[in-house]
């Protein structure tokens, strides 16, 4: 009995993939980089030149209309023992904190209530994201009119109900709440649409299991909703936190930072140090130590995301 | 002058020799004007068919000015294209672009109490001398001595250059509600420490009125202090030695009368309050007082507006303990160095600071004007708007009229340093140690700004 030798198809071997007729195998990492220029173009213009360059300035006792010296890590050094830059920082924290949290936590009741059945449910709906559609800076003037103490309608109202006034931006001690207020009125409906959403994905099989099983309403939203809508808060928390981080608009038209430096975020010192004074080195600097600031948080957050999955 | 030369010189060198060069500048310039006119062959199309772009700051002067072009491309045949930006972003605008060495615009408006010193530093405008001399470029009329001392020392650098020409020139004063004093029985303060005695007097926070108001947010509530310490007969910053004036006790003195004004006699709030929160609360009755620039008077004569119309009196600043000075403000056109149209940049600023110009600016309840003659001019107080007192106070205010504002490069540090410095003492703190504190923080800033 003769043997038969069955050849497999050339392209069916090992490593054939790139191979040609004659045998040589194709390069495509040579052939195909060419592609990769436009995307790799726009990174490099966009990107990584504006970031070196920021980089490169942060290094120099840059003053727009002075001269140009490289002075090392100076400008770091004197960021370190810089007071208001050092309240500047604990300031936004605090304004982050509030101005995730707040948002997150009332977004999510917002989505469970909107997720149920009820009549004018749409029209509802409506109203409540259309404070996210308003433009930052028309917002502030006209929360900045609302808040002014003698003649602003919010301290009439709080006088109708015999609350005493407020000094709302007008106080060192009620600038940073108030602020925080307007982000909430602002951002918790994106918040809400993005936990609606998630809400709406949900599957049913756990529900009907649950039902099965005894258990109440509390008991399938702690222990069914939660878990499963927790990668959408997380989106939000990501979302929110980026977002606060570099408000910048609605701070500066209604407070601008003051009274004295009481709600002076990290983006108003640097717009201060960069727009006001002129200080470019310097600001570039605060620029490099914001921007590794948000890029810990940010990872820090997507990290606790991906262990937030379903399926994780 | 060299430039190495010049980096040789100190600030207070500068500031010395520039104290006389720009008087001997100001008495010398009219004669040398009236002397170049005799034999003018000035001609207005000189420069037809040029197009120029002019940089506004948005402003009711601005808009009479826009409202004018039509009349100087008649006059000359000079295509005028303006832009009115808003005053913050006008004074990046002019630094980026000034700073890249190729402006965009030929003339621009320039904020003297801001950027007298760096325009000059800068090299940002032409010197105006060998224009205003030169009679085959400037009108026989031009009228160079109509010009208030007030504006030309602005415009005037320390060594006799001026590299603008003044166009409009702000007074502090005292706004008073003529009908919260006569009802109290109270008269206009003849000294700032009789402010106080009315302030309290007036003051009814029951029937929600302040006895006072004025600005207290940071960088805006500097010029409130500075009118107080030129009550001591002090500048912040000695114009003649450079020394600054801000942690001695007559600094302390305004700081705690700036203090005890804003705490005890003001709305709540005024911490925060810049000039239009002033304005608000002022024009609906809520304040008897508010010391601001005149400038800021027209909203409160306008009934759509205001609820004091025809209540508003315009008083001078009053005298100090040592002194009896209003703080004043300037701005200028200047023409840019940059420029390759400076001979229709000239014909465009001359103009635009013409008597007939200045003279509508007055009418018009859009501000001081910096030449002299609309205040002599029956014309120009005739107003349907602002009674006599209004105008009275603007001739008085310049009469004894004093910088508001240092005459440096870093205005913007000094106004927040020490602006943040005046609210601590708003929120408690105290005066001679927050004064102590920022002058110690503005003296390296201020040094390392005349270096180089």
């Amino acid at each position: 009995m003769s043997q038969t030798t069955v050849e497999t198809p050339l392209s069916l071997r090992p490593g054939a993939a790139g191979a040609r007729p004659s045998g040589q195998r194709h390069d495509f990492s040579r052939k195909y980089w060419v592609f990769a220029v436009p995307a790799t173009a726009v990174i490099l213009a966009v990107i990584v030149f504006p970031w070196v360059f920021t980089v490169f300035m942060s290094v120099q006792d840059w003053k727009i209309g002075g001269g140009v010296d490289f002075v090392g890590l100076e400008n770091y050094r004197q960021l370190v023992n810089d007071e208001r830059f050092r309240e500047s920082m604990a300031i936004t924290f605090w304004f982050t904190v509030l101005a995730v949290v707040i948002p997150v936590f009332l977004g999510t009741a917002a989505a469970l209530v909107f997720h149920r059945e009820f009549p004018a449910r749409g029209l509802l709906r409506t109203i409540f994201v259309m404070p996210m559609m308003a433009t930052p800076v028309a917002v502030a003037l006209v929360w900045k009119m609302m808040f002014h103490p003698q003649l602003g309608v919010l301290n009439y109202l709080l006088s109708l109900v015999g609350i005493p006034p407020s000094a709302w931006v007008f106080s060192p001690d009620t600038v940073i709440p108030t602020l925080v207020m307007v982000e909430v009125w602002h951002w918790t409906p994106l918040v809400m649409l993005i936990v609606l959403g998630g809400l709406a994905g949900l599957p049913r099989e756990p529900y009907e299991s649950a039902v099965i099983d005894g258990a109440n309403s509390w008991h399938m939203f702690r222990f069914i909703t939660l878990p499963l809508l927790w990668p959408y808060i997380m989106i939000a928390l990501i979302i929110r936190t980026i977002d606060a981080l570099k408000v910048f608009d609605i701070i500066f038209v209604i407070s601008e930072g003051g009274p004295g430096t009481a709600s002076e975020t990290l983006n108003i010192f640097l717009y201060l140090q960069a727009f006001q004074f002129y200080k470019i080195g310097y600001a570039s600097a605060v620029v490099v130590i914001f921007f590794v600031i948000i890029v810990a948080l940010s990872l820090l957050l997507l990290y606790t995301r991906q262990k937030s999955k379903w399926n994780a | 002058m060299s430039k190495d030369g010049f980096k040789d010189l100190s600030r207070r060198d500068v500031l010395r020799t520039g104290v006389a060069a720009s008087a001997l500048g100001v008495i010398a310039a009219p004669a040398l004007v009236r002397t170049a006119n005799a034999q003018s062959k000035f001609d207005w199309k000189r420069y037809a068919g040029e197009k120029l772009d002019v940089m506004m700051v948005k402003n009711p002067r601005s808009d009479l000015l826009q409202g004018a072009e039509k009349e100087f491309f008649d006059l000359t045949g000079i295509t005028v294209s303006s832009e009115q930006i808003p005053e913050q972003q006008q004074r990046q605008k002019a630094m980026i672009e000034f700073s890249s060495g190729r402006p965009t615009f030929d003339v621009t408006m320039l904020a003297l109490h801001v950027q007298k010193r760096l325009s000059y530093k800068g090299k940002w405008t032409e010197d105006l001398r060998p224009y205003i001399a030169n009679p085959e470029m400037t009108n026989p009329e031009f009228d160079f001595a109509d010009f208030g001392k007030a504006g030309l020392s602005f415009a005037t650098q320390a060594d006799g250059v001026m590299n603008t020409l003044p166009h409009f020139v702000d007074f502090w004063m005292l706004y008073y509600n003529k009908e919260l004093f006569a009802q109290k029985g109270v008269e206009y303060p003849k000294s700032m420490a009789d402010i106080v005695t009315a302030a309290a007097k007036l003051n009814d926070p029951s029937k929600g009125v302040a006895g006072f108001v004025s600005r207290g947010l940071k960088n805006a509530n500097i010029p409130v202090w500075t009118s107080w310490l030129l009550g001591q007969g002090l500048e912040t910053i000695d114009p003649a030695t450079g020394q600054l004036n801000t942690d001695g006790a007559e600094a302390i003195w305004a700081a705690e009368l700036y203090r005890k004004l804003n705490k005890d006699f003001a709305p709540p709030g005024t911490i925060g309050f810049n000039w239009n929160e002033c304005q608000t609360t002022f024009a609906q009755g809520r304040a008897a007082m508010w010391l601001d620039g005149i400038g800021f008077a027209t909203p409160l004569e306008d009934p759509t507006k205001s609820k004091i119309v025809g209540k508003v009196g315009y008083g001078v600043t009053p005298p100090g303990p040592k002194a009896h000075h209003s703080a004043i403000f300037a701005d200028g056109m200047g023409i840019s160095q940059g420029s390759k149209k400076k001979g229709a940049a000239w014909y465009y600023v001359q103009w635009a600071c013409n008597k007939k110009n200045q003279l509508a600016m007055l009418k018009a309840g859009a501000g001081a004007p910096a030449r002299q003659s609309p205040f002599n001019d029956p014309e120009g107080t005739k107003s349907a708007m602002f009674a006599k007192d209004y105008f009275d106070c603007m001739a008085d205010s310049g009469k004894i009229g004093r910088p508001g504002l240092p005459q440096i490069i870093p205005v913007t540090e000094f106004r927040d340093i020490f602006g943040v410095a005046l609210t601590n003492t708003l929120s408690g703190a105290d005066p001679a140690a927050e004064l102590k504190k920022a002058t110690e923080t503005f003296k390296p800033v201020l040094a390392k700004s005349e270096q180089g």
